[in-house]
């Protein structure tokens, strides 16, 4: 008997030609959260991780709670063929009174019988198990709401016995979809919509704009932390300090106050592309929610998505606050949200922002800047600082020659490839 | 950016060498090595224990000798806060016979009004006295809101955020009459302004190693001879007020900064007005919020608070702040342990200054390792940030 983490995933499992690179997505993402020593593999639409002993298998459940692309996770025990149906009742038996003690009152046996030599049929195997695990223990049987399903796997090499599962983050695995580029505020919103893109199979590189001495390092080290926070999710994060001074100001200078909002973040929207092209990203990601601020009506949306090439994905368009905070809440980004660092978009709020404008009139204040915006733009892209931000919250500098892509990327975090394919 | 003028010792100075060799010796890392057995535990009772308890004592007459008070009169602690809890709550408690109502001042530093909340919390009554405009409070007004049921009166000696001196003498002499006893939160008076709380009759003073070149994590509490305090947490160590082995490195320095701080003889003060001259000349508007700096008697000879709101108008703290980090100039908006809250501080707010005003100050402070050439160098240097700020934020919405 050996224990082991067992992970369901569910939409990886619908995915046609492209399945065996979601699932190698899977095995890689589960190998980089896992406890250096883990083994992990792919066996009949389950992922297989075993810790290094000693290791209890919490340590290995909260990091594949973290792991993209699982939808549950169950800690198991893997009895070596010949099993017969007393080893796994015992083991079934065992699982229930686990549950038991953690405060499971009824239970189901869910057995898959995938190994047909088996003498016993799989309902066979549910009525047999499930009576003995009720005498053994007390518990009540209900198949329909059970507290606990304890799942009975008969494969031709083993037989796993799992008990109680906790929910995995969904989604797909990181790395699958390629990499997108977050425009990282130091704020509650951004984090959260950089985590749902992550979500779906994106690894991570963000933006964070830099206006010394109208931000100071402490909204700068805010950043790097949620930075941290989101690679505890996907690895490590590429943060780009991007130096926003002399654009804020110019924008400042030139723009009528009730468009300076809006005509600083198509600025903003042209670097996070320069950087794209800089780190091979794809997309670009926003905390935009639908009428928040006047920044975010469908107007100014426009006003400020028209420049960009690169899809501009607004994750959090349809969640209220009250959404957003509770996500922010579950990742572990909230508390360093709230942190009471400047940021620059509240140190330099227009008075009255305009809430409705149209395209030609943010085109026409934008005007105002001259040729100087595109050589803004392009000091921004070249002055831009990589750190690579590690899961403990460790930078380093991640330099990159321009238009190099991954240099000095781990190689087994490496998703080119993949990307190109999903 | 390199460090050039650090003016926010009242959050924290630098580490004096002698605090910091007397720290190293009682680590056993001292120029003689381990072999003096200084890092013994004072408790133990062979020779090395007993050299360590009898180090403490030195550092513990060191202390006393700053307020004219008696060695046995002081409990090491770990800090100014801890010090403030366990007069405020300890005191408090003692006197609760008498009754349950306390008075204090509206500007006192965060630890003496947490510490006045939990008492309230419990149902104790509260008087919170305000202030003038130049941040003192009368001792008449402290005098008037005694009441029968008065169990402690708890004032801040110097303001930690704009250097304004209480008329400690004389309210303690009318508190001695009225038989209330006076806790007083000396931790920013102490080396700076004299302190002879004894003579005074104050009950009580919490006082801190890092404000005068010694290191943080060490302070004191002064508890006059028969004054009583509850502690809150009870312990075998410093007379039973507090548990677990002492931080005799920490207190080794605190002593060797108290000899230290025993003669200031004005160059604090000279330095503070110097600086204000200098960036008064150099900005027209600049105002100096609370005391006359020149004023010995209101005005601590190392703080000032100058607002910039009239000399660099729209241009918030922060960013101010921030704008002199970049020349290499460490201040603070209001005090560093305040200065992360983002709502105005309770102490510019007591003074009664306009939200404007507000928004645009910054505290400048001296300590005992200020050099002449830093106040140089932040006179030159800040006019010129500001001049820059103004230029760059000409007609944006931070110019207005």
């Amino acid at each position: 008997m050996e224990p082991l983490l067992i992970g369901r995933y569910a939409e990886i499992a619908l995915k046609g030609g492209n399945r065996a690179d979601f699932e190698r997505a899977l095995a890689r993402a589960a190998r980089r959260l896992l406890p250096g020593g883990s083994r992990v593999e792919l066996r009949g639409s389950r992922l297989l991780a075993r810790l290094p002993a000693g290791l209890p298998a919490e340590a290995g459940l909260a990091a594949l709670r973290r792991c993209f692309g699982l939808v549950r996770i169950e800690p198991s025990w893997r009895l070596p063929c010949p099993a017969d149906l007393a080893d796994i009742t015992g083991e079934a038996v065992a699982a229930a009174r686990r549950a038991a003690q953690a405060g499971a009152s009824s239970f189901k046996i869910d057995a898959r019988r995938a190994d047909k030599t088996f003498p016993l049929t799989s309902p066979e195997l549910n009525r047999s198990l499930g009576a003995a695990v009720a005498a053994a223990t007390g518990l009540r049987v209900d198949v329909h709401h059970p507290d606990v399903a304890i799942g009975v796997d008969v494969r031709d090499d083993a037989v796993y016995v799992s008990g109680a599962g906790v929910p995995g983050p969904g989604g797909l695995p990181t790395g699958s979809a390629g990499r997108a580029m977050a425009l990282l505020s130091g704020g509650i919103d951004s984090p959260v919509a950089a985590y749902l893109a992550a979500k779906r199979g994106c690894r991570l590189s963000a933006a964070y704009f830099h206006t010394p001495p109208y931000t100071g390092e402490g909204t700068r080290q805010k950043v790097e932390d949620l930075a941290a926070a989101l690679a505890r999710y996907t690895g490590d994060v590429r943060l780009w300090i991007v130096p926003f001074t002399a654009a804020q100001l110019a924008v400042q200078r030139a723009v009528p106050e009730p468009l300076r909002t809006l005509v600083v973040r198509r600025l903003m929207v042209r670097i996070a592309e320069g950087l794209c092209r800089r780190d091979r990203a794809g997309a670009l990601v926003t905390g935009d929610s639908l009428g928040q601020v006047a920044s975010q009506t469908l107007e100014s949306l426009a006003a400020v998505g028209e420049v960009a090439d690169l899809p501009l994905l607004r994750p959090l368009v349809g969640a209220d606050k009250v959404e957003i905070v509770a996500v922010a809440r579950r990742i572990g980004t909230y508390d360093i949200s709230i942190r009471p660092f400047d940021d620059c978009c509240t140190v330099f709020a227009p008075q009255r922002p305009r809430t409705r404008p149209t395209r030609l009139e943010v085109r026409d204040a934008e005007a105002a800047l001259g040729a100087g915006a595109a050589a803004l733009v392009a000091d921004a892209v070249a002055g831009s600082q990589r750190l690579r931000v590690t899961p403990d919250g460790v930078a380093t500098d991640a330099p990159t020659a321009p238009g190099e892509a991954g240099a000095g990327e781990v190689p087994a975090a490496g998703a080119g490839d993949v990307a190109r394919r999903g | 950016m390199a460090l050039r003028a650090y003016l926010d010792n009242a959050s924290t100075t630098r580490v004096l060498p002698e605090a910091a060799a007397a720290a190293l010796a009682a680590m056993g890392a001292g120029p003689d090595g381990p072999a003096d057995g200084a890092y013994a535990n004072p408790s133990s009772v062979h020779r090395w224990g007993v050299a360590a308890a009898a180090a403490m004592d030195g550092a513990r007459r060191a202390v006393a000798a700053l307020l004219g008070a008696a060695p046995a009169e002081i409990v090491f602690t770990s800090g100014g806060t801890e010090g403030n809890h366990l007069a405020v709550l300890g005191a408090a408690r003692a006197a609760r016979r008498r009754g349950r109502h306390i008075v204090t001042t509206a500007i006192e530093h965060r630890s003496i009004l947490n510490a006045v909340a939990a008492l309230e919390q419990e149902g104790w009554e509260v008087t919170r006295l305000g202030v003038g405009s130049d941040g003192r409070v009368s001792p008449e007004a402290v005098l008037a809101a005694v009441r029968p049921d008065t169990a402690l009166c708890a004032v801040g000696h110097v303001n930690n955020e704009i250097g304004s001196v209480q008329p400690v003498a004389r309210i303690a002499e009318g508190l001695g009459r009225a038989g209330v006893p006076l806790h007083v939160d000396g931790v920013q008076a102490l080396g700076k302004v004299p302190t002879p709380y004894t003579a005074w009759g104050v009950r009580f003073a919490a006082l801190s190693a890092h404000k005068i070149g010694g290191p943080k994590g060490a302070g004191a509490l002064f508890v006059a001879r028969g004054a009583r305090i509850v502690p809150p947490v009870a312990g075998e160590q410093e007379s039973g007020l507090r548990p677990g082995t002492e931080n005799v490195p920490g207190i080794a320095a605190f002593g060797a900064a108290a000899r230290a701080a025993a003669g200031d003889d004005g160059r604090l003060r000279r330095l503070k007005l110097r600086l204000v001259e200098g960036l008064r000349a150099a900005l027209p508007g600049l105002e100096v919020n609370g005391p006359d700096p020149a004023d010995a008697e209101a005005s601590a000879p190392h703080i000032v608070h100058l607002s910039f709101a009239r000399a660099a108008p729209g241009i918030p703290a922060e960013v101010l702040l921030h704008a002199f980090e970049a020349e290499g100039v460490a201040c603070s908006a209001g005090s560093a342990c305040t200065a992360r809250r983002p709502e105005p501080s309770h102490v510019l707010a007591a003074l009664g200054l306009p939200a404007p005003r507000l928004r645009g100050s910054l505290r400048f402070s001296l300590g005992p390792s200020t050099q002449a050439g830093e106040i140089e160098y932040a006179v030159a240097a800040l006019p010129a940030a500001v001049a820059r700020l103004r230029a760059e934020t000409a007609g944006s919405a931070l110019g207005r």
